[in-house]
């Protein structure tokens, strides 16, 4: 029994030791840092922006299980759902025996898990600089090569810019308003949307100093005169029934793009699926000129 | 008419239910039916019950427990058996003690330094705390006790609304508060549960041992004065206790609505009894009503959760709805 005894701290001395000698420390959006000594194996993610990355990274084999908002690539579908990002099940997220679990930093719960012994790296993508860096930090920690997320981020770019690109010359300059719930919130120009949308040579009618997602009075929007808005179909119904919203010119003269859920998903979150994002916006604005009176 | 139930036996019948409910709820979970001695041999599920099934069942009725303590307080020292936990602006105060440390630390980077590690809970208590002292300060003292109320009413909706001010300013902040106007006893660990419990101890001693003054006060002011009941001090004593019951429960557990009303309407629909033991029989009925929400919560959508206030709300409120449409039907008072 000694003698196993023994066995097992050589190897537990010998496996830290290795452990050391690799680990990977990083710096998540709480400012806290977390290490690992090895690149995880059973990863639960808490957000759908963190699942697509996960995914586009090509480590979609590793997740064990999903919020009940991830629904994208569809092979994660029929992975176990541990709740939402406000109400993580904790009881099934440590039954699924993970060695990460990734979630908001506006998420519930990291410190409870903390507290049972699991690793939570929180990460919270709003602007693209936001994106790059939590796809490195990702790869880092998932063991990819750097190589590989820089390649899928050029991708992503180069994706927006040819979406920004092929807008109509006579679209710049048209002021936007990009609503992302019927709330209403809008997406301001310190937001990813913003940044593609400045990309794109349009002006957005929320300033940066709102916050990137800005919950806004209706009344502001009757004030700022947009010419195109942009909003989910949760947001179609009441936004007619906004006072003052009917004498929008954007509403009467139709230059409103309204996106299904599918398309709002690829629309406002700051995944791998933002140039897809970038060219609906685009679609939608070419498509508006084409009407334009 | 059923022979009405002593006291005693009621007390002892709700403690053995409560601990039934703590055994069911350590074997019973989101990943189904799992009975703890099964679970011996693997170390994830022993984890499980251990770690979260247990500390989350024995934290839901510790905090029911204060919750239904700080209900039969309320409408005790309000004569008011509409009164509940939350009068005195504590369920306002807690949300903007949430609301103003997610504004100020949530998700920024500057997250370091004592009043963060303070964490949500902290602030939580702090503010129900501050809110009730608020609610005093403006009523000028607990001697009179429309005023009581009344501030209490104007310290919630004020407080209230600076609230939602803070949603409106800081839209981060919205999605935490979501998290925490729900309720849920899912974050509850062992930390929390051994204050809560600790908690719960120490009011349960301080209210038993002012029952007098609220039996003495059920006979009117003027009576408790000539009985020689100091008024003021026992009055504040009471106070102090509710906001410390209210408010470490809100801080643990977030909103949870009705618990602290519907406790004491239990205990007197099925017993008489003086304060001492309505006090005590209270607590233990709000332990047992939000334990079983909350193992209700935990098998009702399995394997999804519902948050357990929403439950509370639906059970407390229908149950206080069909008490009222009997009290009408039979034209008894409360």
């Amino acid at each position: 029994m000694l003698k196993l005894r023994g066995l097992v701290g050589v190897c537990f001395v010998l496996c830290t030791g290795l452990a050391q000698a690799q680990a990977i420390t990083v710096r998540d959006d709480r400012q806290q840092e977390v290490s690992f000594s090895q690149a995880p194996a059973r990863i639960v993610s808490l957000l759908p922006s963190l699942t697509e990355t996960v995914c586009a990274l090509g480590q979609c084999r590793k997740l064990v299980g999903l919020d009940r908002y991830s629904n994208w690539p569809a092979s994660v579908r029929q992975l176990p759902r541990l709740g939402g990002g406000l109400d993580p099940n904790i009881e099934l997220v440590v039954a699924q025996r993970p060695d990460l679990v990734l979630m908001a930093t506006s998420a519930r719960g990291a410190e409870r898990l903390q507290a049972l012994g699991i690793t939570v790296l929180a990460l919270e993508p709003r602007t693209h600089a936001d994106l790059q860096r939590v796809m490195n930090t990702l790869s880092q920690v998932l063991g990819v090569p750097a190589s590989e997320s820089e390649r899928l981020w050029r991708e992503i770019n180069a994706g927006v810019l040819a979406a920004a690109q092929s807008l109509p010359p006579q679209a710049k300059g048209q002021k936007l308003y990009v609503e992302v719930s019927p709330a209403p919130y809008g997406a301001s120009e310190s937001s990813f949307i913003g940044e593609t949308l400045m990309l794109m040579g349009l002006r957005n009618i929320l300033p940066g100093n709102l916050g990137p997602f800005p919950k806004i009075n209706p009344e502001f929007v009757v004030r700022a005169q947009p010419d195109i808005i942009m909003a989910g179909d949760s947001s179609r119904a009441s936004m007619l029934q906004r006072p003052g919203w009917s004498q929008l010119k954007a509403i009467q003269s139709q230059q409103v793009c309204v996106f299904n859920a599918d398309e709002s998903d690829m629309l406002v979150r700051a995944g791998p699926r933002m140039a897809e994002g970038a060219r609906l916006m685009a679609q939608c604005i070419a498509r508006s000129q084409g009407t334009k009176p | 008419m059923t022979k009405p139930l002593k006291p005693g036996v009621l007390s002892l019948l709700l403690a053995l239910l409560g601990a039934a409910g703590v055994a069911l709820g350590s074997a019973m979970g989101s990943t189904g039916w799992e009975p703890w001695w099964q679970a011996l041999h693997d170390p994830v599920s022993w984890q499980i019950v251990w770690d979260i099934r247990l500390p989350r069942s024995l934290g839901a009725w510790a905090g029911g427990a204060m919750l239904g303590l700080a209900g039969a307080l309320a409408q005790g020292l309000f004569r008011n058996p509409l009164a509940d936990p939350y009068l005195l602006g504590s369920a306002s105060g807690a949300s903007l003690g949430v609301a103003i440390y997610l504004s100020l630390f949530g998700g920024s980077t500057l997250a370091s330094g004592w009043w963060v590690r303070l964490g949500l809970t902290g602030a939580a208590f702090v503010g129900a705390v501050l809110a009730v002292l608020l609610t005093l300060v403006l009523a000028r003292g607990v001697q009179h006790t429309l005023r009581l109320l009344l501030a209490g009413v104007i310290v919630g909706v004020v407080l209230g609304a600076v609230t939602s001010f803070l949603n409106l300013w800081r839209p981060e902040v919205w999605q935490g508060m979501q998290g925490f106007m729900l309720g849920s006893t899912g974050f509850v660990g062992w930390t929390a549960c051994v204050l809560l419990c600790a908690v719960l101890v120490v009011c349960v001693a301080l209210a038993l041992t002012m029952a007098r003054v609220l039996d003495a006060l059920s006979l009117g002011e003027n009576t408790a004065l000539s009985l020689g009941v100091p008024l003021a001090p026992a009055r504040m004593l009471l106070v102090g206790v509710m906001a410390m019951a209210t408010g470490t429960a809100v801080a643990q557990m977030g909103l949870i609505a009705f618990v602290g009303l519907a406790a004491p309407h239990l205990v007197r629909a099925v017993v008489r009894a003086t304060h001492g033991w309505s006090v005590l029989l209270s607590a233990l009925a709000g332990g047992l009503l939000l334990l079983s929400a909350d193992l209700l919560a935990r098998g009702l959508i399995a394997p999804q959760e519902m948050p357990v206030g929403v439950l509370t709300a639906v059970l407390g409120g229908g149950y206080l709805l069909w008490r009222m449409s009997r009290m009408t039907s039979t034209g008894s008072g409360a």
